[in-house]
């Protein structure tokens, strides 16, 4: 009987998924070090870890959004992982609570080169409203190197996926 | 005001809300009486009043008959300590430790006295939230040894997690202690994203404030704005025009309904019915993109000011507004049918996570999780704040307290925040959506108090001489709720976890600060 509802509802609901956007580039903050053929390889598909490194969970929310019917990251080749060591993206969010400090850098560590890391939202493109203190070390390029910052609060997912495409298309304008 | 048989002299400071102060002994004697009648404890925190020539003060938000009392103990300048309040309400062991931690405050004959919001950031004899504290302090990146409570036996082995999980979730660590793939015991350690929130706020003009409430926890931006604003409008005795007070109403229910939408989803797809996820968060997603084309944001960050509202709705945005909450409530309709019929989701909801309605009032679950376990608590119901006192709202409860109950009760909530949010339209009061702020001519303090999504969320501010902020405290209820995590997964399988946590939905950076 639930399939019969499922089935109908997935049909009447048609597709939602829209176009992918530019990717922008102008977010990047450091040339690519990376030889054009391993872009090439990467570039088709990107595999993201997510850490939150001390965020409000703002930009957490757009980062479920954006895995939502309407921007068809799979159907990209984007994806999130559960691990590190499974990625090319780390996606970072949050100032860097000095709690968190040490766990980001492991997760940086633990990701294999070539790797990109993506710095979202204003916190941690700049600290945000948080800024520096006896608890956060702010922005993330404070604690681990950066390519790409998606600044907002929280970014849109619509910027954050530009962001990402940015990162990992280094001379091409779609993924 | 009267609780039980004593008059313990609290005067209003505001709607259902009384303020008292007392000496720290009387506080236990009061929190007893609290008990007694079926109260809770809300928050617990401390401050630093040496400028005001008060030592140090102990501060607890009680849920009582009459409303939520906030009393003040003051305490000394050297060794401040006041008794134990865990061994009554036991929601109150993680606050003492915070306060602790931040303040040099001792809870006596506390059983737990581990450090909470400490890592290895600060040595353990320096506290932060204190005026005289050194912020050039240089980090001492101590390792964070930390002494988790060891289950041990034949075939007993740990699990541990954690901070970085592996979704897209806040950071902190599961340390499961399981025999095959069922739980023994679950401990939580917390803290990691702690960033200063408290000592932020000081020195911070009251605008600015509002913002950084707003980013307390974020998925509740509305709820710890407008607390916050209406802690300020108290303390310096401000009106904020009816109109406002309309439209804030209105975006907390937009927030709970954004949220409830997600949830849903993500339920459905900890159960493997991705076409839950799918479904519900494209109704989120339309509800936050109309959102940002009436208000300019999805998450209307920022909306809410001291003072009123910084955004208002025409009559074309009402029009659009309504007919989408006709939009979302049949689709949710239909959604909630396929849920209902689901075998492997019911099996799957059904008697997972239970937390039951006794242990429930025992250890102070709050909010839509307190609800689902019979906690007949919403302070939208109960003790309305403008303009909910002209809404009449239904609250929505179950009473077995597993995962199904706390799904059911989002459902429940939806609809009934759509009829608000109608309601809301129809009733919007014309005006200003702003009026200034009255001048703060000598030290005041304010409270605010609103039913979030997830629970009540309280603000406590204390404005100084010279208008700026002096001290804020935001109190989460993932605070209470959390520790019911740790007893709702007990027999439970490991794989349910996921489930088990997304049913709650707790914040991290909420009682992280």
């Amino acid at each position: 009987m639930a399939t019969h509802l499922i089935l109908q509802k997935i049909f009447k609901t048609g597709f939602v998924s829209e176009p992918a956007p530019q990717a922008d580039l102008a977010l990047r903050t450091r040339e690519q070090v990376l030889h054009a053929e391993i872009l090439k390889i990467f570039g088709q598909s990107v595999a993201i870890r997510h850490v939150d490194a001390g965020s409000c969970n703002g930009c957490e929310m757009e980062i479920h959004a954006l895995n939502g019917p309407h921007y068809n990251i799979e159907g990209r080749g984007v994806r999130f992982v559960a691990s590190p060591r499974h990625a090319d993206l780390l996606l970072v969010t949050g100032p860097v609570s000095r709690n968190m400090e040490v766990a980001l850098k492991r997760a940086y560590d633990a990701t294999p080169e070539p790797k990109w890391v993506v710095a979202m939202g204003d916190c941690g493109c700049t600290g945000g409203m948080f800024g520096e203190n006896y608890a956060t070390r702010g922005k993330v390029s404070n604690v681990i190197p950066i390519d790409v910052e998606v600044p907002g609060c929280p970014p849109t997912p619509l910027a954050l996926l530009q962001g990402i495409l940015a990162a990992v298309s280094k001379g091409r304008t779609t993924a | 005001m009267k609780i039980g048989e004593h008059d313990w002299h609290l005067d209003p400071l505001g709607k259902h809300i009384w303020r008292g102060r007392m000496e720290a002994g009387q506080l236990l004697a009061l929190a007893r009486v609290v008990k007694e009648e079926g109260g809770q404890l809300i928050a617990l925190w401390g401050s630093d009043n040496r400028h005001l020539d008060r030592g140090f003060a102990i501060h607890a938000a009680l849920l009582t008959s009459a409303g939520l009392a906030w009393v003040t103990c003051a305490l000394p300048d050297e060794a401040p300590a006041y008794p134990d309040l865990a061994h009554i309400f036991p929601q109150a062991d993680r606050m003492q430790r915070a306060t602790f931690d931040l303040l040099g405050i001792v809870a006596t004959d506390a059983v737990d006295d581990r450090k909470w919001l400490r890592h290895g950031a600060w040595p353990a004899d320096v506290f932060p939230l204190r005026k005289d504290f050194d912020a050039r302090l240089p980090a001492t990146h101590d390792t964070d040894a930390y002494p988790f409570i060891r289950v041990e036996g034949d075939g007993v082995h740990e699990i541990a997690v954690g901070p970085i999980h592996a979704g897209t979730i806040e950071p902190g660590h599961f340390r499961f202690s399981v025999i095959g793939e069922r739980v023994l015991r679950l401990e939580q350690r917390q803290g990691y994203t702690h960033k200063g929130t408290e000592k932020r706020f000081e020195g911070m003009d009251l605008d600015t404030g509002a913002k950084l409430a707003g980013r307390v926890s974020g998925d509740t931006h509305i709820a710890y704005a407008w607390a916050y604003c209406m802690a300020v409008e108290t303390a310096t005795d401000s009106q904020v025009p009816d109109r406002a007070v309309w439209l804030r109403a209105l975006f907390l229910e937009i927030e709970r309904i954004a949220n409830h939408l997600g949830d849903l989803g993500y339920l459905g797809n900890d159960v493997a019915l991705s076409f839950g996820f799918m479904q519900f968060w494209r109704l989120k997603e339309d509800w936050l993109r109309l959102t940002a084309k009436l208000f300019d944001h999805r998450y209307l960050f920022d909306c809410i000011v001291p003072g009123g509202v910084a955004v208002d709705i025409d009559d074309s945005g009402r029009v659009e507004l309504t007919a989408e909450a006709d939009r979302i409530e049949a689709e949710v309709h239909s959604l909630k049918a396929i849920y209902d019929d689901h075998a492997t989701l019911q099996d799957r909801f059904t008697n997972t996570g239970v937390c039951k309605p006794d242990l429930a009032a025992r250890l102070g679950l709050t909010g839509l999780a307190g609800r689902a376990s019979a906690q007949a608590w919403d302070a939208r119901a109960q003790f309305p704040q403008a303009p909910y006192d002209q809404l009449d709202v239904n609250m929505a409860t179950q009473r077995s307290g597993d995962v199904l109950a706390r799904a059911e009760v989002r459902f429940s909530e939806i609809h009934e925040s759509l009829r608000l949010i109608r309601d809301l339209l129809t009733g919007l009061p014309a005006g200003n959506i702003h009026a200034p702020l009255k001048p703060v001519r000598d030290v005041c303090e304010g409270l605010g108090w609103v039913e979030s999504w997830r629970g009540e969320v309280l603000v406590a501010v204390r404005i100084g001489t010279d208008g700026k902020l002096d001290r804020v405290h935001p109190h989460d209820p993932s605070w209470q709720n959390w520790p019911l995590v740790e007893v709702g997964i007990l027999g439970n399988i490991v794989p349910d976890f996921p489930l088990i946590n997304k049913s709650f939905n707790l914040s991290y950076s909420g009682p992280d600060l």
